[in-house]
């Protein structure tokens, strides 16, 4: 049994870190807005998935006009990425300015209604526009970056086999660590991002130190919008089919691994994203061989919420995180 | 009007004529024109005018009963529409049901709960396991199917495993509090139906994704319960005894329990309220009532399979009870009838109308935007639109009134008898 786990084991790995990636950006969304707000922004799924569509309708447009053929595929691929972080961006200020602001000081159960609201209505609103230009609201974009690359882990050691990756999964990985850092560096060293901070710690004395706070949260919403927008296209790149409920359940997940690093904790939730998408797509592989084939594959997803319901319960303030006690 | 309103306001009598009017021109115009769905939903409409008359609460209960079980079967009977009414009627029930059992979770305790449906399915497969020749499976004993007479039992066990499932849950969610728990819940609702989704290997309790087939219909005495009209009945039998169980909980000692631990965990901690057994008995008390309903859903449809207990079920019964009013039971059962009507009736009629229309070449009418499809897009905005400019929902919770007065009346009065009692027990010793 161990051979065999160890056979996969270098292709779990990659394929884990490109899904660990996905995750890891999206929980940055959360995690910045749970540590402003203390919001599960349900919407931010949808606006990973609005972000897809957006960037899928873009390359299929630019393949209708030729464009896509006569500039190369990166540089193509880099413009649809900041065009779309940016549309996604103003949409998730759009959301706060809506279906957020005007209940900041009404009981969170409110607060969190709405945003099932915004996500639902979401949703329904790329279903019925996809649906309506192209037919069919399944959604296949023009590929592109599919050479396959493999590294021959055999000739390290022959207990493993090769692993295969595509080009798409190498740019995903890239672009990623790129986002990552730059926000990182954009939280820690900025004045923006200090103001972000002292926002999340108390915004009341933030405010009486000239912060303004309101713009700081269209910022943090904007910010988040844009990654998970972003994203978005890489993982419709990366994936090939998206369609209108993809959101919804990756979106749980990443707010899984962003609950795994501790909530509100930036890098916190880089770990987390990348942590839970190794653990799954080592379950995804080995579950059924692991159980003597009483589960099979198809309970990854349970086994990613089991994870969010066991953190929960033993150590909610999360890996990375530190315990807060409730002041009345 | 505002004139006319004031008129009405205190004359009982006006408002019973008037609403017996409305009652008899309703079910004239339904017994008269029986395709027409408009007069029935006018006929369901009077049950709300019934509530605003300020008639005792007794009669209105009469009242009431009279219309659901008299009337309604009786005008609506003679037409070739009478299936699809009860159908509707019988549905209307189940939701109202499995919506007073979220308010009481939600709207009472103040847990949101995005999984709730999980509990239906739980009360659904119940039934549907035994009440089929699948138990046979993995049973060591017993002969399966269970014959129709065994439903009535199972109404009991569906009640008690959803129960049982509510208190597992609760248990280890109890640590987590506020918006995680909308997470965990909704966690916990996927993982049901993924499960039943898949456990149909090693040993096949549940069929998997192709569902359970031919599930026996109820039976009593050798009579047997096939049609919607037959199932209206057991429905409003049940939903009756919800009703009166939701309302005698929501004024006693654990109901108020309950909303002092909406209002706020610490302080009613410090009350003296257990917090562990008051969230434990909401979860369980509501996840029964929607685990018996599950039981006259799977004999209804004689069909169970997991694509009807999805995440969209959850969120359709959270919206009856945010549109109804979170903690109102006249609301939420009034949001539980309006959502089942919108999303049976009203939604497939006009998207047939516009259908038709486009057929007709009258207007060109794309099919992406077909009302019927557009439910997530509905219920969203109510979600919204309610969030924010009306949280209380259309029928606002209602906390009873003390006069202080009567109040301090009482209390001296409740005082004197003990300064009787009193004297009487120093005697006695």
């Amino acid at each position: 049994m161990l051979a065999e786990i160890l056979q996969s084991l270098p292709q779990v790995l990659i394929d884990g870190i490109a899904l660990g990636a996905i995750y890891a950006v999206i929980a940055l969304g959360y995690t910045m807005v749970y540590g402003i707000l203390e919001l599960i922004n349900f919407a931010h799924g949808e606006i990973f998935m609005t972000g897809a569509f957006i960037g899928v309708a873009m390359l299929i447009l630019m393949t209708g006009m030729g464009w896509l053929a006569a500039m190369p595929a990166v540089l193509a691929l880099i413009l649809v990425l900041v065009i779309t972080s940016i549309l996604t961006g103003f949409m998730g200020v759009g959301i706060e300015r809506m279906a957020y602001r005007p209940l900041r000081n009404s009981p969170k159960l409110i607060t969190l209604i709405s945003a099932i609201g915004v996500s639902f209505l979401l949703q329904d609103l790329v279903r019925f526009i996809t649906e309506y230009k192209r037919g069919n609201y399944i959604l296949t974009g023009p590929s592109m970056f599919n050479e396959q690359f493999a590294i021959k882990f055999s000739s390290i050691s022959s207990s493993f086999s090769d692993a295969f990756f595509k080009t798409s999964t190498l740019i995903l990985i890239i672009s990623v660590v790129i986002m990552m850092v730059a926000l990182d560096f954009f939280v820690n060293k900025t004045k923006w991002g200090m103001a972000m901070r002292a926002v999340a710690q108390d915004r009341e004395t933030a405010s009486l130190m000239s912060i303004n706070v309101n713009k700081v949260i269209s910022l943090t919403f904007f910010i988040g919008s844009a990654l998970g927008g972003a994203t978005g296209v890489l993982f419709a790149v990366q994936y090939g089919t998206i369609d209108p409920y993809i959101g919804f359940i990756l979106g749980l997940k990443a707010f899984t691994a962003a609950v795994l690093g501790g909530i509100g904790n930036i890098r916190g939730a880089m770990a987390g994203g990348i942590m839970l998408g190794l653990l799954e797509m080592f379950a995804a592989a080995n579950l059924q061989l692991l159980t003597g084939g009483f589960f099979g594959a198809e309970y990854k997803d349970v086994f990613a919420f089991a994870i969010l319901i066991i953190v929960l319960i033993f150590k909610p303030e999360g890996l990375f995180g530190k315990a807060v006690t409730e002041k009345v | 009007m505002h004139k006319l309103t004031n008129k009405l306001k205190g004359n009982k009598l006006a408002q019973i004529i008037l609403l017996v009017l409305y009652v008899l021109v309703t079910s004239l115009s339904l017994y008269l024109a029986q395709a027409s769905v408009t007069a029935f939903l006018l006929m369901l409409f009077s049950l709300l005018i019934l509530y605003y008359t300020e008639l005792p609460d007794r009669l209105k209960w009469v009242i009431a009963g009279v219309v659901l079980i008299g009337v309604i079967p009786f005008v609506s009977s003679t037409g070739p529409g009478y299936q699809s009414y009860m159908e509707v009627a019988t549905v209307v029930g189940i939701y109202v049901a499995m919506a007073l059992g979220l308010n009481i979770v939600v709207g009472l305790a103040g847990l949101l709960d995005l999984g709730f449906v999980a509990f239906f399915a739980i009360g659904a497969y119940t039934y549907g396991i035994f009440a089929t020749g699948q138990a046979a499976n993995f049973m060591p004993f017993g002969n399966f199917p269970l014959s129709g007479e065994s439903f009535w039992i199972f109404i009991l066990i569906g009640c008690f495993v959803a129960a049982l499932f509510g208190v597992l849950l609760g248990i280890p969610v109890l640590r987590v509090k506020g918006d995680y728990l909308a997470i965990v819940t909704l966690g916990f609702g996927e993982i049901i139906r993924i499960v039943f989704n898949n456990l149909d290997k090693p040993v096949n309790i549940t069929n998997g994704a192709m569902g359970l087939a031919s599930v026996k219909p109820p039976e009593i005495f050798g009579y047997q319960f096939v049609y919607p009209n037959q199932f209206y009945f057991i429905v409003l039998g049940i939903l009756l005894f919800v009703i009166l169980a939701v309302r005698r909980f929501e004024y006693s000692k654990i109901g108020r329990s309950w909303k002092a631990v909406r209002e706020n965990e610490i302080a009613a901690q410090s009350m003296g309220i257990h917090l562990v057994r008051t969230k434990l008995l909401a979860f369980a008390i509501g996840a029964s009532f929607s685990g018996m309903m599950g039981v006259v859903f799977a004999a209804k449809q004689t069909f169970v399979d997991p694509t009807s207990f999805t995440l969209l079920e959850s969120i359709t019964i959270l919206v009856m009870v945010i549109l109804g009013g979170m903690g109102s039971v006249p609301g939420v059962i009034l949001g539980a009838a309006v959502i089942t009507i919108l999303n049976l009736q009203v939604l497939t009629e006009v998207t047939n109308y516009l259908n038709q229309l486009s057929l007709d070449g009258v207007i060109s009418f794309p099919e992406a935007l077909a009302p019927a499809k557009m439910q997530r897009f509905i219920f969203g905005a109510i979600l919204i639109i309610f969030a924010i400019y009306r949280p209380q929902g259309l029928i606002p919770a209602k906390n009873p009134v003390f006069d202080e007065e009567s109040l301090k009346e009482g209390s001296k009065k409740h005082r004197k008898e003990q300064i009787t009692v009193e004297p009487d027990k120093g005697f006695q010793a």
